[in-house]
């Protein structure tokens, strides 16, 4: 296993990679391995549970992790100096977890208050912390060190996955991964039909992705190399 | 039929001509809607023909994109060392490229509600941004987000990003591989082989 890692590092540092991919080799490898669990267990769960569930079920369901979510998006967005994003927040968490019932009905985007989406990652993205180096995780997929940082704290601060009933937390946990993997199943087919190389593809869109969130889907355009 | 063919041809044009006055905000929302519509209603498109699709995307979205400038900006720096009869090639190919991923992305979210966002443009400006935004059932809104300039044919696309990746500019990187390994004839190779595997699998797809 070892010795794996250190041939994928080395290889990683043979090949004329990405600046921010150091380790590209050994990334590339988890990636493989990530791919073929998602293969084979998480996108078949989340192909039926699309195929059996209602968009209806679906939508409630994904309301209720997202109300939750809320509650921690609003403390990000404290931390980010945006206090008037802040008390959206808080009140989209507040009205949909009464008059939707549990967040299970998202009336606060119907009365116009606007859902966002912040995490710890951004929070330090926003205090001037540098993506740093690009990873990818077993099972969590691909970050960077700045949010590799950041999924520790949205971990521990997670309701759901700090439940002291290990069943609850553990079906709790699973079916969110499962409903949020099948909001993703259109995505799958558009990669596959874009990309020359699946891997940087996805590296790319990542950083990008990020790059867009911290400056709230506003950010600076690159300068064009031509 | 002779008939019908000058009726389209004369529809066509009509559309064409006004496009180049448009304001780029109208443009891409006349546009969009007007694919989508039709998207929602053609049931071979629904059944997941992409060649369908494609041929919906040559005639009403491509006139409007700008794809040498689109190539310049992935192939980046190296564009360079691209010999005229290159640059065209990889235009063509890349092209190709795009426009099937563009098709398919029309398909998958077919059903989804698009809203626009007000533009903020200035009378002078000749490069402007259109903002708008999918909503998908059950999931987070997506932002789509359209980079035009003015060319003396009209406004043109020249990026499209999807929840703020560029769907040109992430080929960046994975270019620049593929030619610092076998230069610009080995990125040429590249995407012909993509291309020509696209295609095997759109015939498998559709007996």
């Amino acid at each position: 296993m070892l010795a794996g890692a250190m041939a994928g590092l080395l290889g990683g540092c043979a090949t004329a990679g990405d600046a921010h991919d150091p380790i590209e080799g050994f990334n590339r490898g988890v990636f493989a391995f990530n791919e073929g669990l998602d293969k084979a267990v998480i996108q078949p769960a989340a192909k039926g549970y699309e195929a059996v569930l209602p968009t209806v079920v679906r939508t409630g369901v994904s309301n209720f992790y997202g109300n939750i979510a809320d509650l921690f998006i609003g403390v990000n967005s404290l931390l980010q100096g945006k206090p008037a994003d802040a008390v959206t927040d808080a009140a989209r968490f507040i009205f949909n977890s009464t008059f939707g019932i549990a967040g299970i009905f998202d009336v606060a985007s119907e009365m116009g208050l606007e859902k966002h989406e912040e995490d710890f990652g951004q929070t330090f993205g926003r205090w001037g912390a540098e993506p740093g180096p690009y990873l990818v995780l077993p099972v969590f997929g691909p970050r960077d060190v700045r949010d590799a940082a950041g999924l520790l704290l949205d971990l521990s601060a997670d309701p759901a996955g700090n439940l002291d009933h290990i069943p609850t937390r553990n079906t709790l946990s699973a079916v969110r991964l499962i409903s949020e993997r099948a909001t993703l199943l259109p995505a799958d087919k558009i990669i596959e039909e874009a990309a020359l190389d699946k891997y940087s593809y996805v590296r790319d869109a990542y950083l990008q992705r990020r790059r867009s969130l911290v400056f709230d889907g506003r950010p600076p355009r690159e300068p064009d190399a031509e | 039929m002779k008939r019908l063919f000058a009726m389209l041809a004369g529809l066509l044009f009509a559309t064409v001509a006004t496009a180049q006055e448009m304001a780029p905000d109208v443009l891409v929302r006349t546009v969009s809607n007007d694919v989508l519509e039709i998207v929602r209603k053609d049931k071979d498109i629904q059944a997941g023909s992409t060649r369908k699709a494609v041929e919906l995307a040559e005639v009403k979205v491509l006139p409007h994109f700008d794809f040498a400038h689109m190539t310049r900006l992935a192939v980046g720096k190296d564009w360079r060392k691209a010999t005229p009869e290159q640059q065209k090639i990889l235009v063509d190919e890349f092209r190709t490229l795009l426009v099937r991923t563009y098709s398919k992305a029309f398909i998958e979210y077919r059903n989804h509600e698009i809203e626009f966002k007000p533009l903020k443009m200035q009378p002078a400006d000749t490069d402007v941004l259109v903002r708008s935004v999918v909503k998908q059932p059950g999931g987070k809104p997506v932002q789509i987000d359209y980079n035009l300039d003015k060319t003396d044919r009209g406004w043109k696309v020249y990026d499209i990003s999807v929840a703020g990746v560029s769907l040109v500019t992430n080929y960046r990187s994975s270019f620049a591989q593929e030619v610092s390994a076998g230069g610009i004839e080995g990125l040429i190779a590249s995407l012909r082989a993509k291309n020509k595997g696209s295609e095997a699998a759109v015939a498998a797809n559709k007996q």
